[in-house]
């Protein structure tokens, strides 16, 4: 047991009200603003129009894979740079500077009962850097040579050679200083996100009351603030390359016939950065996840959610395996192939903490008061697509399995199943969740269901029928589908048919995008806490919560995130702010 | 409601997609079928656990629906059932992971008896190299690479002049022979894939990989590149065809090697080696696309 | 990748040891209400300006671990050729060395309340560490012209890439550094100013032991040790 001080010894929870940050004007409130919440709304919406252009770039794909040879525009050469921008742009622009950018800003300080973030000022520069590098990005489109056509892994040689679109041109450059700006831009928030939690928790909110968000986004940040510089590294040293002509990555090889005067590099040197920081990414993107899901199905379903312990100790234990897993993205990259039977056993070990996750989300159903509501509709949706998505990554993950299925469209199909589809199901069930918080009005129902039932279903239809082209041999990252032996008539038919349900689910999710902006002017209005929550972000005494989040006192925690239906209590949730011990307190057993 | 039935069908639905549907593996060719058998065990547990974990979703959802007055139990946790659940995962994910190790260990430890044959990939054609009489290969390094010599076969190397160069053509192996493929590239990442004999693996500029594999039976069969390697990467096709033995041999009669084809350089004659050929196909196939 | 993994096994038994601290294995749905003994399980007593800059050095160290890892995964292959390091890089560690102890003065006569030592700390400081810089960039300029050129080897390239690498960061120091002296000479109050001079004290010394790792590093020294560590292990 620790040191028993009395309750008075305690330092100060809050940053102090002479530190919190006060705009003065306009331009201070709303656009250079240093609190978290503004800066939250500013990433979420640059995160979602640069995902707009993803969303595009990929039925521009999609059309080019469902039915080839119909839109000239598309050439090869335009469709690498589509694939590669999508990519790109979902994993990084979108996913992560959403996750952690957006749903960390706004939720973290709520959810501990912060003022604010400790370091406001670097958080909104934070903000500042992020843009800057999504300006670059797309600026990439406007250059000479477009942007860059290398596959969002960039793996050199190609990626810096003049067979791939933007190679030679400003494409590769515009890519990689894009990727050290984001790089820069988000140390600057995940210090914030990290030190927040570490140093800005309420009176009484131990780590062990923390909501499951919080533990998943903080996680997720450490992570990142660790794994990020393995990209960094990377690119630095491939712009390097590029452009002083050294040799980190680039042997000696026959460009256009012309021997080239690179000597010696190591492609696969690349490949070991790159996935060092790849691998942990993919859990950057989904602990967060994990973690807003599981507040979802608890709140939704009215019950703690089970396990909370087992939650807490899985998502520490997938943080930390994930950073020696990395290899199985590249068993057949040439490696040393003893290596496959290290990373395969880390990589199935990994699924164990995974599983019990999914266990824990189902058995809080269980006996539970289940609210069929938008939010709790995609958490299901999420379980679904993630136990599928993540099954098939035991194929992938196991060594020998994966030799015929890498670089096919089951990897497409696993890939976009398990951090594409899944976590984007949380995102939207998080934003019908809060969003009442955020605007102090509901999403519209109506449209809300047709969203969800559109997104779902058309997700699903999309990518569990690409697995079976995959086994079939069907390699991704193909511009044309054509002079395949292996590609039987109806593999075409059903190629067409994915990207016709592409376009429906994208054309659902402007529905989405109407119901957002629509809502915030003509939505129910939601009140403080319309789904009787019991974590802070729910306590506030306005809504939207008021700069400063909490009024004049910050609220004192007395009991951890997942009192729902508690016996002896009137009401089925307790507040986490709410004193007393309802019934139960001395009848269980002492602490 | 309809989340219950939905959930139902996705199951019934993917069960029956999998049995059902055309879409499935081509006919193996090669002697990876143990490959083939690792996936089904995949397939058979995981499936289990997708149904199972979605269909008792389903039902907890059905069963537990909010009903006016309904109140959720109380329920923190129960350690038996975390660790019997945990335990039980460990054991399915062993039941995955041991023989998939196994197979591993067999795909990593090539036969003794098996013929080094070599593929070199380059933007976007697939040329190969088969030891000659003294069954060894020569030696190559990409700086070696001219017009003349498009493999960069080591001139100097005496081994290597009497290897067999297959430049930018069909490939041909012997049915029932396991042979390991080396696998080099001149400019950038490729990888040699054929779909039917499973197996597959990188080539890397500046250094060899390899894999090993023994065809099962005859046919032509088609070589994909499956590592993107720049704008020509979905039309670098190649063919190998595995013939029987008296085949096989016919054909290899008619191949040149590294010495006959540097020869004419040597005399002064005018005659071009006979590469390029389909590198040009493809070349120009890019072309016309782009116009499009 | 061998570096990178130790050091983030060193980051994890730091943060295992942390963790271990917070009653990871309560359970929390039994505590109720705001007992006591929950209090040692709050927030450090450290300044949170402090914790921040420590976990953005533990960024700065996973960033050199990286470049140390590639550094060694490169030099196995056989184009490599080490190239002499100037003389000059002596002095310049020197120079850095002085840098920090300037620096450390500055903290104690912060913490006595001196403040024409805290000023005169701090330009000592200020100034030796530009001399750093001058030094390396010189160093740069010595080994061009001698023909060690950025693009002919992959040693030098390194050489070039991390020692600027560190140099930029210095620089970014020099940032932070520059601010506190404002604050030193414009009158900041005593508190605010020990804390942040204890700040750039703080990051002045990761960033000597650092350079001297990437010296090690540079020389030889590093591989040498390595070496001798495995076949001991062997």
């Amino acid at each position: 047991m620790v040191d028993v001080t009395p309750a008075d010894a305690v330092p100060p929870a809050e940053v102090g009200e002479v530190e919190l940050y006060h705009p003065h004007s306009w331009w201070t409130k709303y656009v250079f603003s240093q609190d978290a919440k503004v800066i939250a709304v500013q990433y979420s919406a640059t995160a979602t129009a640069i995902g707009l252009v993803a969303l595009v770039l990929s039925w521009l794909m999609r059309l080019q894979l469902g039915f080839p040879g119909t839109f000239d525009f598309i050439t090869p050469q335009a469709y690498y740079q589509f694939i590669t921008v999508h990519g790109m742009i979902m994993v990084i622009y979108l996913l992560t500077a959403l996750f952690l950018g957006g749903f960390g800003n706004y939720l973290i300080p709520l959810m501990v009962g912060a003022r604010d973030m400790v370091f406001p000022y670097v958080n909104m520069l934070s903000y500042w850097v992020y843009l800057l590098a999504v300006l670059v990005l797309v600026s990439s489109f406007f250059a000479p040579g477009g942007p860059t056509g290398a596959g969002w892994t960039l793996y050199p040689p190609q990626a810096i050679m003049s067979g791939t679109p933007g190679g030679q041109d400003w494409g590769i450059i515009l890519m990689l200083s894009s990727l050290i700006l984001f790089i820069i831009g988000f140390t600057m928030g995940g210090l914030n996100y990290v030190v927040t939690v570490l140093q800005g928790r309420t009176r009484g909110m131990t780590l062990m009351r923390l909501p499951l968000t919080v533990w998943g986004i903080f996680t997720a940040t450490v992570m990142a603030l660790l794994a990020f510089p393995a990209l960094f590294v990377a690119c630095v040293m491939m712009l390097l390359d590029r452009l002083l002509g050294t040799s980190f990555f680039m042997p000696a090889l026959v460009e256009m016939g012309e021997q080239s005067q690179h000597n010696g590099g190591s492609p696969i040197l690349f490949q070991h950065l790159f996935w060092f920081f790849g691998h942990p990414e993919v859990y950057i993107v989904a602990l967060p996840a994990f973690g807003i899901v599981s507040d979802l199905i608890s709140t939704h379903a009215r019950k703690n959610i089970f396990g909370y312990r087992m939650m807490v100790w899985a998502i520490i234990a997938i943080g930390a395996l994930s950073f020696v897993v990395w290899a199985h993205h590249m068993y057949v990259s040439g490696m040393n192939p003893y290596f496959g039977f290290f990373f395969a056993t880390t990589t199935l070990i990994i699924a164990v903490p995974t599983a019990i996750k999914v266990y824990n989300w189902v058995l809080t159903l269980w006996r539970g008061d289940i609210h069929l509501t938008i939010p709790m509709l995609f958490a299901l949706a999420f379980i679904v697509t993630f136990i599928n998505g993540g099954l098939t990554g035991l194929f992938l993950g196991n060594v020998v399995v994966d030799v015929p299925l890498s670089d096919t469209m089951f990897v497409v199909a696993h890939f976009h199943m398990v951090m594409g589809v899944a976590p984007i199901l949380v995102i939207f069930g998080a934003i019908y969740h809060w969003y009442p918080k955020v605007t102090g009005r509901m999403l519209d129902e109506t449209l809300g269901r047709f969203h969800f039932w559109v997104t779902f279903l058309g997700a699903y239809l999309i990518f569990f029928p690409m697995h079976y082209l995959g086994l079939m041999g069907v390699p991704r990252r193909y511009a044309e589908l054509t002079d395949m032996n292996i590609m039987t008539e109806s593999a075409h038919h059903l190629n067409s048919f994915i990207s016709i349900m592409a376009f429906i689910v994208g054309f659902a999710q402007m529905v989405f995008l109407f119901n957002l902006i629509w809502s915030i002017r003509h939505g129910r209005e939601a009140g403080g806490n319309p789904w009787r929550a019991t974590t802070l972000e729910w306590q506030t005494p306005q809504t939207p919560p008021a700069h400063g989040n909490f009024g004049k006192e910050l609220p004192i925690v007395y009991r951890w995130a997942y009192d729902y239906s508690v016996p002896g209590a009137k009401e089925d949730f307790i507040p986490q702010n709410v004193p007393g011990s309802f019934g139960l307190g001395p009848s269980r057993e002492p602490a | 409601m309809a989340i219950v039935l939905v959930l139902v069908l996705i199951v019934v639905g993917s069960v029956l997609f999998h049995f059902l549907s055309p879409w499935w593996w081509t006919p193996i060719a090669s002697n990876w079928d143990y490959i083939d058998h690792t996936i089904i065990i995949t397939f058979w547990i995981t499936g289990i656990v997708f149904a199972a974990v979605v269909l008792f979703m389903a039902y907890c959802v059905f069963r537990f629906r909010h009903r006016e007055g309904n109140r959720a139990a109380y329920e923190p946790e129960n350690k038996r059932l975390e660790s019997w659940l945990m335990i039980v995962t460990a054991a399915g994910v062993t039941a995955l992971l041991v023989p998939g190790l196994f197979v591993w260990s067999r795909f990593v430890t090539v036969p003794s008896d098996a013929t080094a044959i070599e593929v070199v990939a380059q933007q976007w054609q697939w040329s190969f190299r088969l030891p000659g009489k003294d069954g060894k290969l020569g030696t190559s390094d990409t700086r070696d690479v001219t017009a003349d010599n498009p493999l960069g076969v080591a001139p100097k190397d005496p081994h290597g002049q009497d290897d067999i160069l297959v430049e930018a053509a069909d490939l041909h192996l012997q049915v029932g022979k396991p042979v390991k493929v080396l696998l080099r590239s001149i400019d950038v990442l490729h990888d040699f894939y054929i779909p039917e004999f499973r197996a597959k693996m990188d080539m890397i500029p500046g250094s060899v990989t390899y894999f090993w594999f023994t065809p099962t039976r005859t046919g032509t069969f088609q070589v994909l590149c499956a590592e993107l390697c720049g704008q020509g990467h979905p039309l670098m096709h190649g063919v190998v065809v595995v013939d029987t033995e008296q085949d096989y041999l016919a054909w290899l009669g008619q191949q040149q090697t590294f010495a006959q084809l540097s020869a004419p350089k040597q005399t002064g004659s005018a005659n071009q080696p006979p590469a390029k050929t389909s590198g040009l196909d493809v070349a120009a196939k890019l072309e016309t696309l782009e116009a499009r | 990748m061998s570096v990178i993994i130790v050091f983030l096994l060193v980051i994890a038994g730091f943060a295992g040891w942390w963790l271990s601290h917070q009653g990871l294995t309560a359970k929390p749905w039994l505590e109720q209400g705001l007992a006591g003994d929950l209090v040692g399980l709050d927030r450090s007593a450290l300044p949170t300006a402090k914790i921040g800059l420590g976990v953005f050095l533990a960024v700065v160290g996973c960033l050199f671990s990286l470049f140390t890892s590639a550094y060694f995964m490169r030099m196995g292959l056989p184009d490599w050729r080490p190239l002499p390091l100037p003389r000059l890089l002596w002095l310049n560690t020197g120079v850095l060395a002085l840098s920090s102890v300037a620096l450390q003065c500055a903290v104690i006569a912060a913490r006595r309340g001196q403040l024409d030592m805290v000023r005169l700390g701090l330009a000592t400081a200020g100034l030796t560490a530009l001399a750093f810089v001058a030094g390396q960039l010189i160093a740069w300029r010595q080994l061009t012209e001698d023909g060690y050129l950025l693009a002919s080897n992959p040693a030098n390239s390194f050489f070039y890439l991390i020692t600027g690498m560190h140099g930029l960061h210095i620089l970014g120091g020099l940032v932070g550094l520059g601010r506190t002296s404002i604050g030193a000479w414009n009158g900041a109050r005593p508190e605010r100013l020990r804390l942040s001079v204890e700040l750039c004290a703080m990051y002045w010394h990761f960033l000597l032991f650092v350079w001297l790792a990437i010296f090690a590093l540079l020389a030889g020294w590093a591989a040498t040790f390595i070496d001798i560590c495995r076949q001991l292990l062997t």
